[in-house]
């Protein structure tokens, strides 16, 4: 099953990680930020111009302004409210941002690479979790427009034992903090009224996935503002579920819907992993990128019928755009999407980022009799070319370029989060080139 | 019949029919922190009763609605444990989970020996190979179990092996989960240091209470957490002393 050289791939990909590059739109539709790589680029959707973000810490310390994280960006997201924005990666750094000036309030270093953050609804804390599978929670309180505390540190909360954190979301109402993991589990937590002592209140697992989860969503109407819970994961599937209880309620086999699609044969060895979800502000609609499809699908979510059901497949054939990361604010219809990677051989630095807009992700589209979703072309999306110019890094894209980026971000992906498979032989072979038995031999 | 299959089978010894320890050998130590490739119940229903309590399920029966495991006997190692506990609470279905394989295959042979030595007993009892600090969850339900036991767990002295200790204050929220509101936990161990970190995990966990010492007297199980299992008969031998720390499982905050 594996190929050979297995070890040797195996070093290669730990001298330099890929990293998907990730898209986040401001709750009012103010401004959007992609990272790429250790790259964050914001621009200012309202104004009209790039924005340029100001790290104080790093200007006393003659840096170049440009990377302000030293290491691929792994989780970006903007808090309830709009007024934080929080970055995080590889370079163990959780940056808080405050996005009226685009300063960073606070850097906060964690002890180990960083895969997830999010904000309670409040805005008053910040959670992220490591790779490690600990959830720590920093509190806002006391960050003015300066930069107070650089030196603030996280306290652990939760965890997942020993499994990398691949999301985290707080439930709508807040009370309730939601982590997934590679081991197919998403865990429930009541979040509490003094987080700093620690989430040890478990309300629930919610236990159905058969691969890694990628990506959580709420789904809430106004008459079921709790909402209900739709994951993603590396089994192709998408599942709602009642997380208070922890029961599954329905599944869809979006793999199955992209493979009659692409219908050339080539998905027989495992059908491709969810990489990210967006909802609408009603929960009528859940947007789907799905590894090694270029395009998106949408699914109409029934709250009262507790069902998840495929709508439409918008695919984008002139590009091989496979989005890697999707965003939407929840006043505006439009849903963002990027496709990307932070470099695409594993030697170079080149970068892709490509930006494409959906318009009419809404519901009372569907209302109609024909649902009008389409995606812009780049001169009318929100911002015009200039937003292109800045969060693409470029306006023209080679078309070679989104193969082997697509590859490079799907190859990433499977050794971060599919456990390796060894046969017999190649675990006793492994178990020979262990450094604690080399050390005893000595 | 029974004999002459005891003669061809040198790991089972020949008077009483149960496997002989020393055809299992294992290490003492294994790292849970190893990704792990046995198989793993995706949630507490698809745990397979019928082939771990064949005469108490058949195969046909639905597992939701009927008798659940009550009792998880954590790091089981040799088994002694739930084999005493099998006879002293006979309606009572128990599991013990082992991360060793040899192990475990030790257990589960010692089971059917004893089963069929004993028709009709040992019937509750059964054993899975599983990394419990990863996939308790996978196993049971909310508040599903009665009691847990953690007898005599790899101490992980250095300081940066902590984390591998199966009591923490992380892993106890996923114990509590487990356990149903006053469920106890019990803990035993002849190494101080680790005692002292088990009870004060414990201790300070807002949904764990100490046990009163007239409740401790009144609970027939205390008394088998250093008579019954292999490794507390090994302490008493070498005449050790060993650390022991019994909670309840309570109500937690209020939110």
């Amino acid at each position: 099953m594996e190929d050979t050289n297995i070890d040797d791939s195996g070093d290669k990909i730990r001298e330099k990680e890929i990293a998907p590059a990730l898209i986040a739109v401001h709750p009012t539709h103010q401004s959007v930020a992609v990272a790429v790589g250790s790259d964050l680029r914001v621009f200012n959707i309202q104004e009209g111009c790039a924005v340029t973000l100001v790290d104080e810490n790093d200007v006393a310390e003659r840096k170049p302004s440009t990377n302000l994280h030293k290491d691929s960006i792994r989780a970006i997201r903007y808090g309830a409210n709009g007024k934080l924005f929080v970055s995080a990666g590889d370079d163990k750094l959780v940056k808080i941002w405050a996005t009226d000036s685009w300063h960073c309030i606070s850097t906060v270093e964690s002890e180990k690479r960083v895969s997830a953050v999010a904000l309670s609804s409040d805005g008053s804390f910040v959670c992220y979790a490591d790779k490690f599978g600990v959830v720590y929670v920093v509190d806002t309180e006391g960050f003015s427009g300066k930069q107070t505390s650089n030196n603030k540190k996280g306290t652990p909360i939760l965890s997942h034992y020993c499994s990398i954190i691949t999301s985290l979301e707080f439930s709508p109402d807040g009370r309730f903090i939601i982590s997934a993991d590679r081991d197919f589990k998403i865990r429930v937590t009541v979040f509490p009224k003094n987080p700093l002592d620690g989430a040890h209140e478990i309300q629930s697992f919610c236990l159905g996935h058969t691969e890694f989860v990628s990506c959580l969503a709420f789904v809430c109407s106004q008459d079921y503002p709790q909402g209900l819970l739709v994951s993603g994961s590396g089994d192709s599937t998408v599942r709602m579920w009642d997380f208070i209880s922890g029961s599954l309620l329905d599944t869809c086999v979006v793999g199955n819907e992209a493979g009659f699609l692409e219908s050339d044969g080539k998905e027989d060895e495992c059908l491709p992993a969810v990489t990210d979800l967006c909802a609408t502000n009603d929960g009528s609609l859940v947007a789907v990128a799905l590894q090694s499809f270029p395009g998106i699908i949408l699914l109409s979510c029934n709250i009262c019928a507790r069902s998840l059901s495929v709508l439409q497949v918008i695919s984008i054939s002139e590009e091989a755009f496979i989005p890697t990361s999707l965003g939407s604010a929840s006043i505006e219809q439009f849903l963002w999407m990027v496709m990307g990677v932070s470099s695409l051989r594993s030697s170079d630095s080149i970068s892709l980022a490509r930006v494409r807009v959906l318009s009419g992700f809404c519901k009372s589209s569907i209302a109609t009799v024909e649902y009008k979703a389409s995606i812009l072309d780049d001169k009318d999306i929100p911002g015009g070319e200039s937003i292109l110019q800045k969060l693409q890094g470029t306006l023209s894209i080679q078309k070679q370029v989104f193969s082997s980026a697509a590859e490079a971000v799907k190859t990433a992906m499977r050794n971060l989060l599919i456990k390796k498979q060894y046969s017999a032989d190649k675990r006793e072979y492994r178990k020979r080139g262990r450094n604690d038995r080399k050390n005893k031999h000595r | 019949m029974m004999e002459r299959e005891f003669d061809v089978n040198p790991t089972r010894s020949k008077s009483t029919g149960l496997p002989r320890k020393r055809f299992y050998r294992a290490r003492a130590h294994s790292n849970p922190l190893s990704d792990s490739h046995f198989p793993v119940p995706i949630a507490p229903s698809q745990v397979d009763y019928p082939s771990h309590y064949p005469e108490i399920f058949s195969p046909l029966d639905r597992v939701d609605g009927l008798r659940k495991i009550e009792f998880a006997d954590i790091g089981c190692g040799f088994g002694g444990l739930l084999i005493s506990l099998a006879t002293l609470f006979p309606e009572t279905l128990m599991i013990g989970m082992e991360l060793r394989d040899k192990v475990t295959e030790y257990v589960k042979e010692r089971i059917l020996a004893l089963r069929t030595g004993n028709p009709g007993q040992y019937q509750n009892i059964s054993v899975v190979r599983t990394n419990s600090m990863k996939y308790i969850p996978n196993y049971f339900e909310k508040g599903q179990l009665k009691k847990m036991f953690f007898l005599f767990p790899d101490p992980h002295f250095k300081e940066k092996n902590h984390r591998r200790r199966v009591i923490s204050p992380h892993l106890l929220d996923e114990y509590a989960y487990a356990l149903a509101v006053g469920g106890i936990i019990y803990t035993i161990t002849d190494v101080e240091e680790l005692g002292e970190w088990m009870k004060s995990c414990l201790e300070s966990h807002p949904m764990f209470e100490a046990l009163t010492v007239q409740e401790l007297e009144d609970d027939p199980v205390v008394k088998l957490l250093s008579t019954a299992t292999e490794e507390g008969q090994k302490v008493a031998r070498n005449g050790g002393q060993t650390y022991q720390a019994v909670y309840r499982r309570i109500s937690g905050p209020i939110h």
